[in-house]
C-alpha cells in the first residue's frame, strides 16, 4: 500500500525516541510538514526507559555548548510542549571521594572556565553536607552544576509527540524501515508492514538501529548497542534534592517525589536488539549497589523492588553523530547518544530542524560529524 | 554438587516445592543428576501443600485427603538425594553472560538465603511456581478484613486460624467450596457464600459435561459442594459485589471491614461482616517465567496469561522449562505428572538419558497426566468470572500498591495508552513492590475492553528482576570478580 491519504511530507523522521520527536515538534514548529515513523512505539526504547538525568555536569567538552544551550530550552520546556514533563531543578553533584579527585574535578573546571563556561563548580565539604546531608562521611567534597536537575523521560517523550502531533506532525507507529533509497530527488521509506512513504529529507534517529539506516546509504558506523542498566528502590522517606554522581566510580542517583530512590550508572547488561529485549547481569548490579552502599550508608538497607534496562546506542568515543550524512544530500543524522542523550534532546531537534530549514546551525557540530569514523 | 572443577553448582535447580517441584526434583535426581530444590517456604508443599509436615491441624478429616496425600510427595524426594533449600527466595534466573572458553550462556539465579544473595551457575532450570489467586477488584477490597480465600486456607493450614465474628465469603471456583468445606469440618462460622457464578456460564459449560463426568474430581467436588450447601446459607446469582467499612445507616466507618453489600436479581442487600473471604479463581504465578524472558500467550478459556510450554513443559528461552500451575492451571495431580515430564526431559537434554528412554519413561505419567486434566474444561468454562468482577467500575482500586483506579487506567487509554507496559509509564501501575501480582490481570483486560480488543492484542507487563525484593546489602555484597569491579571504577 501507499500512504496516499494525507498530503505527503516534507521530512520523514526515522525513530520515535525523544530526539525524533524533538525533531519533528522543532520542524512541525517552521511549517514543515513531518511523518515520524517508529518501529515499535514512541519511547518504546531508551527514551522511555532512561534515568531521566538533566546534566550539564561532566559532560564532553564538544557537547558542553549544546548542553547548555538544551538547559535553556529546559528551563522554559513547559513552553516549548505545554507540559512540564517532570523537570525539577535540584543541581547535579559529582562527589569526590578522595583530594586526587578532588583535584581532577579543580582541572576539569579550570578547562571549563578558559572556555567561557561557568555552570561548573567545585565545592568543599561543608558545603557538599549541607546539599547532601545523607552523604558518607569520607566524601570530601563536589562538582556542582546547580541548574542541572531530572525530568519524567516516558512523560517527555510523549509531550514532544503530543506537542508536534499538535502542530501537524504524523505519526506511524509499529512498522521498522526495512529499505531507504533516493531516486531523483526523493527519499523512498520501506517498513516492514509493506507501506512506502517518499519525503525529499530524512532524518536518522533510530538510536540503536540507526546504523541498520545508515549502512542502506553506504555510510556504515561503528555503533555499538548496550543495555545500561537501572534499578529502583521501595519508597523511603525523602531525604535527598540533587541527583548525585561520583568522580571515580559510575553512578547516577536520584530520589522521586514519591520517595522511590532510582539507581544507575551505567553499568551494562545483554542487549538482544532484534527480539527488543535485555537481560540483566548482576554481578554488574551488585556493583553499582556496593557504590551506593559505599556513598549513602542510609540506603543499606533499602528494598530493591525492580531493574531494567532500555537498547541504546554508544558510538567509540562517547559523543553522538549529529549533522548531514557524508554520502547522500538530503539526509540528517542524530543517534549514538551513548547513554546521556536525555538532556539534549530539545536542543539537537531544534539543531537539525535548523540544518533542514535554513541549512546550517549556530552552535558547534562538527565534532559529531558522521565523517570522522572513515578510516 | 556437580563434579569437581566444573563451572555449573548443580546439573538442575528446580524452584518451588508444590506437588510439580517435588516430583521433578525427586525424579531428576533419583536418576542420578545433581539436583537442587529452591524453595522460599520453611517447608516443603508449596501452597496446595502448605505445611503438610508440620501443620497444626492433625485432625485429617478436617484438610481433607486430597491435602494429605502432599505427605506422599516427600519420602521419594528425601530418597532422590536432592539437596533442598527452604528458605530460599529466588529474584532472578538469566544467561547474561557468554562463557569465554566454549561460548555457551549458563544460567545464572540470583537467590537470597538465610539473609544472604549469592549466584548460582546451573545447567537447567525448571521453573514450578505454582499459581496464586485471580485479583478480585472490587470497591472497598483495600478493607483490612477483606482477604482472599486462598490466603485464609494458607492460614488454616500453616496455624489452624479460623476467621472470628461473622464471616461472608464471596465468589466462585472449586477452592470456595473447598475452604468452606475446611471451615465446616473445623467447626467455624461462615454467615454466608455469597456465588457470583455467572449463571449463563451453566449454558456454556453443559456441552463439555460429558467430560467432567469423567473427571477423578467429579465425585469429590460433589459431595463437598452438596455437603456446604446442605449447611450453610448460599446467596446464588450475585451480580455484584462492594465492602464498607460502615454498617447500614452510615455508622461504624473505622476503617475496618463492617458490611457486604450485594446485588442479586437486581435488588441490593446488606449483610454485615468481620470477615469478606474473596475468591474466583487461580491463574499462573508467571512472573519468574516472565522476567526469564519466556514467552507467553493469552488463554481464552482460562482468561489468564500463560507461558507457552511445549508437551514437556520447556519454555522459549533454552535451559528453562516449566511444570505445574505456573505453565497453565490444571491442579496439584496433573501438576505432580508435568513435574516428571519436565525432569525427564531435563535429564533427555543433558545427555543423562535417551530419547527414547525419555519417550518410554513418560507413557504412565502422561497418561495421568491427562485423567488428571480431565473435565477441566468444564471447570475454567463453568467458573469464568464475570466480566464486572474482572473488568471493574471506573471508581475501584486496581492497583493496591500504587492506588490506581480502573478510571485512570481507561482516561490513560483515551490518552494515548495501548496496553499494560504504557499503563505502567502513564500510571506508575504494577511498578509497586507486587510486580503487577494484583493488578496485572485486571490491568489487561480494562485496557482490552476499553479499547475493543483481545487481551491477546494489548498485551502483558514486561516484569524485570529482582522478581521478589532484595535489600540493597544483600545485592552490594553478592560476590564480585576483579573484572567486575573493573568495569565500573573509571580509574
Amino acid at each position: 500500500m501507499t500512504a496516499t491519504a494525507s498530503p505527503k511530507p516534507d521530512v520523514i523522521v526515522i525513530g520515535g525516541g525523544l530526539h525524533g520527536c524533538s525533531a519533528a515538534l522543532h520542524l512541525s514548529m517552521r511549517g514543515v510538514r513531518v511523518l515520524v515513523l517508529e518501529k515499535d512505539h514512541v519511547a518504546r526504547h531508551a527514551s522511555g526507559v532512561n534515568a531521566g538525568g538533566v546534566r550539564q555536569l561532566g559532560r564532553h567538552v564538544a557537547e558542553v555548548p549544546l548542553s547548555v544551550a538544551s538547559m535553556a530550552l529546559w528551563h522554559g520546556i513547559r513552553d516549548l510542549v505545554d507540559d512540564d514533563c517532570g523537570f525539577e531543578s535540584h543541581g547535579q553533584i559529582k562527589v569526590a571521594e578522595t583530594e586526587a579527585e578532588l583535584e581532577t574535578v579543580r582541572a576539569r573546571v579550570a578547562v571549563l572556565n578558559a572556555l567561557g563556561f561557568t555552570h561548573e563548580e567545585v565545592i568543599g565539604q561543608d558545603e557538599l553536607r549541607s546539599l547532601v546531608p545523607a552523604i558518607a562521611d569520607h566524601c570530601v567534597g563536589a562538582l556542582v552544576s546547580r541548574g542541572d536537575g531530572a525530568a519524567i523521560p516516558f512523560r517527555t517523550t510523549f509531550a514532544f509527540r503530543r506537542k508536534a502531533i499538535a502542530l501537524g506532525a504524523r505519526f506511524q507507529e509499529g512498522g521498522a524501515v526495512t529499505r531507504l533509497a533516493r531516486n531523483g530527488g526523493l527519499w523512498t521509506v520501506e517498513t516492514a508492514d509493506g507501506a512506502k512513504y517518499e519525503a525529499p529529507v530524512v532524518v536518522n534517529a533510530a538510536g540503536a538501529w540507526a546504523d541498520r539506516i545508515a549502512a542502506q546509504v553506504g555510510e556504515p558506523v561503528p555503533l555499538e548497542v548496550i543495555a545500561p542498566m537501572l534499578m529502583i528502590t521501595a519508597r523511603v522517606a525523602p531525604f535527598i534534592k540533587p541527583v548525585v554522581g561520583a568522580t571515580g566510580r559510575t553512578l547516577s542517583f536520584k530520589q522521586f517525589p514519591n520517595g522511590t530512590v532510582l539507581i544507575g550508572g551505567g553499568l551494562l547488561g545483554r542487549a538482544v536488539r532484534d527480539e527488543n529485549r535485555t537481560e540483566l547481569d548482576f554481578s554488574q548490579v551488585s556493583v553499582n549497589a556496593r557504590t551506593v552502599w559505599d556513598l549513602f550508608p542510609c540506603m543499606r538497607g533499602a528494598t530493591i523492588v525492580r531493574s531494567w534496562a532500555g537498547i541504546e546506542a554508544r558510538m567509540p568515543d562517547q559523543i553522538p553523530v549529529i549533522g548531514p550524512s557524508g554520502t547522500e544530500p538530503d539526509l540528517y543524522h542524530s543517534f549514538g547518544f551513548s547513554a546521556h542523550g536525555f538532556q539534549l534532546g530539545p536542543i539537537v531537534g531544534r539543531i537539525t530542524a535548523d540544518l533542514i530549514t535554513a541549512g546550517s546551525t549556530d552552535l558547534p557540530i562538527d565534532p559529531f560529524r558522521i565523517g570522522r569514523f572513515a578510516a | 554438587m556437580s563434579a569437581q572443577g566444573s563451572k555449573f553448582d548443580f546439573d538442575i535447580a528446580v524452584v518451588g516445592s508444590g506437588p510439580a517441584g517435588l516430583a521433578a526434583a525427586a525424579l531428576a535426581a533419583s536418576k542420578g543428576a545433581s539436583v537442587v530444590l529452591l524453595d522460599e517456604q520453611a517447608e516443603p508443599g508449596g501452597q496446595i501443600y502448605r505445611a503438610v509436615t508440620e501443620t497444626p491441624v492433625r485432625d485429617r478429616k478436617v484438610l481433607g485427603p486430597d491435602y494429605w496425600h502432599g505427605a506422599e510427595l516427600l519420602g521419594p524426594l528425601r530418597d532422590s538425594g536432592a539437596t533442598h533449600w527452604p528458605g530460599t527466595t529466588v529474584w532472578s534466573v538469566a544467561r547474561p553472560r557468554e562463557d569465554a572458553a566454549d561460548g555457551s550462556r549458563p544460567i545464572q539465579i540470583g537467590l537470597s538465603r538465610n539473609g544472604a544473595a549469592s549466584m548460582l551457575t546451573v545447567r537447567h532450570v525448571i521453573l514450578a511456581t505454582g499459581a496464586l489467586e485471580r485479583p478480585f477488584p472490587i470497591p472497598g477490597w483495600t478493607l483490612p478484613g477483606v482477604l482472599g480465600a486462598g490466603a485464609a486456607q494458607v492460614l488454616l493450614k500453616t496455624s489452624g486460624l479460623v476467621p472470628s465474628g461473622a464471616t461472608v465469603m464471596a465468589g466462585s471456583g472449586p477452592l470456595l467450596w473447598l475452604l468452606a468445606w475446611q471451615y465446616l469440618q473445623a467447626g467455624a462460622r461462615i454467615d454466608a457464600i455469597l456465588d457470583t457464578t455467572p449463571r449463563e456460564n451453566w449454558r456454556a459449560a453443559l456441552p463439555l459435561l460429558p467430560g467432567f463426568l469423567r473427571s477423578p474430581y467429579l465425585g469429590k467436588g460433589m459431595k463437598l459442594m452438596l455437603d456446604v450447601r446442605r449447611k450453610l446459607t448460599v446467596i446464588g446469582n450475585v451480580t455484584s459485589l462492594r465492602a464498607e467499612s460502615g454498617l447500614a445507616g452510615g455508622k461504624g466507618g473505622e476503617g475496618v471491614l463492617k458490611s457486604v453489600v450485594y446485588t442479586r436479581n437486581g435488588t441490593e442487600h446488606r449483610l454485615p461482616a468481620d470477615t469478606l473471604l474473596l475468591h474466583h479463581g487461580v491463574i499462573p504465578n508467571l512472573n519468574l517465567a516472565n522476567a526469564t524472558g519466556c514467552a507467553q500467550r493469552w488463554d481464552e478459556q482460562q482468561r489468564c496469561w500463560r507461558p507457552t510450554t511445549d508437551e514437556w513443559g520447556a519454555t522459549s528461552v533454552e535451559g528453562v522449562s516449566l511444570a505445574g500451575d505456573g505453565a497453565g492451571i490444571g491442579g496439584a495431580r496433573a501438576a505432580e505428572e508435568a513435574g516428571r515430564l519436565t525432569a525427564l526431559d531435563a535429564l533427555y537434554r543433558l545427555g543423562r538419558i535417551g530419547r527414547e528412554q525419555r519417550d518410554q519413561s513418560a507413557a504412565p505419567f502422561r497418561a495421568a497426566l491427562d485423567r488428571a486434566l480431565t473435565g477441566r474444561a468444564f471447570l475454567d468454562t463453568l467458573y469464568t468470572p464475570a466480566e464486572a468482577f474482572r473488568v471493574p467500575a471506573d471508581d475501584t482500586i486496581v492497583c493496591r500498591c500504587e492506588e490506581v483506579t480502573a478510571g485512570a487506567v481507561r482516561e490513560a487509554v483515551r490518552l494515548g495508552c495501548s496496553g499494560p507496559n504504557q499503563a505502567k509509564s502513564f500510571l506508575r501501575c504494577g511498578m509497586g513492590p507486587c510486580q503487577g501480582r494484583l493488578c496485572g490481570p485486571t490491568v489487561t483486560e480494562v485496557i482490552a475492553a476499553e479499547r475493543n480488543v483481545s487481551p491477546a492484542e494489548v498485551g502483558y507487563y514486561r516484569l524485570r528482576p529482582p522478581v521478589k525484593p532484595i535489600t540493597l546489602a544483600e545485592l552490594a555484597a553478592l560476590p564480585k570478580t576483579d573484572a567486575d569491579i573493573d568495569a565500573v571504577f573509571k580509574h
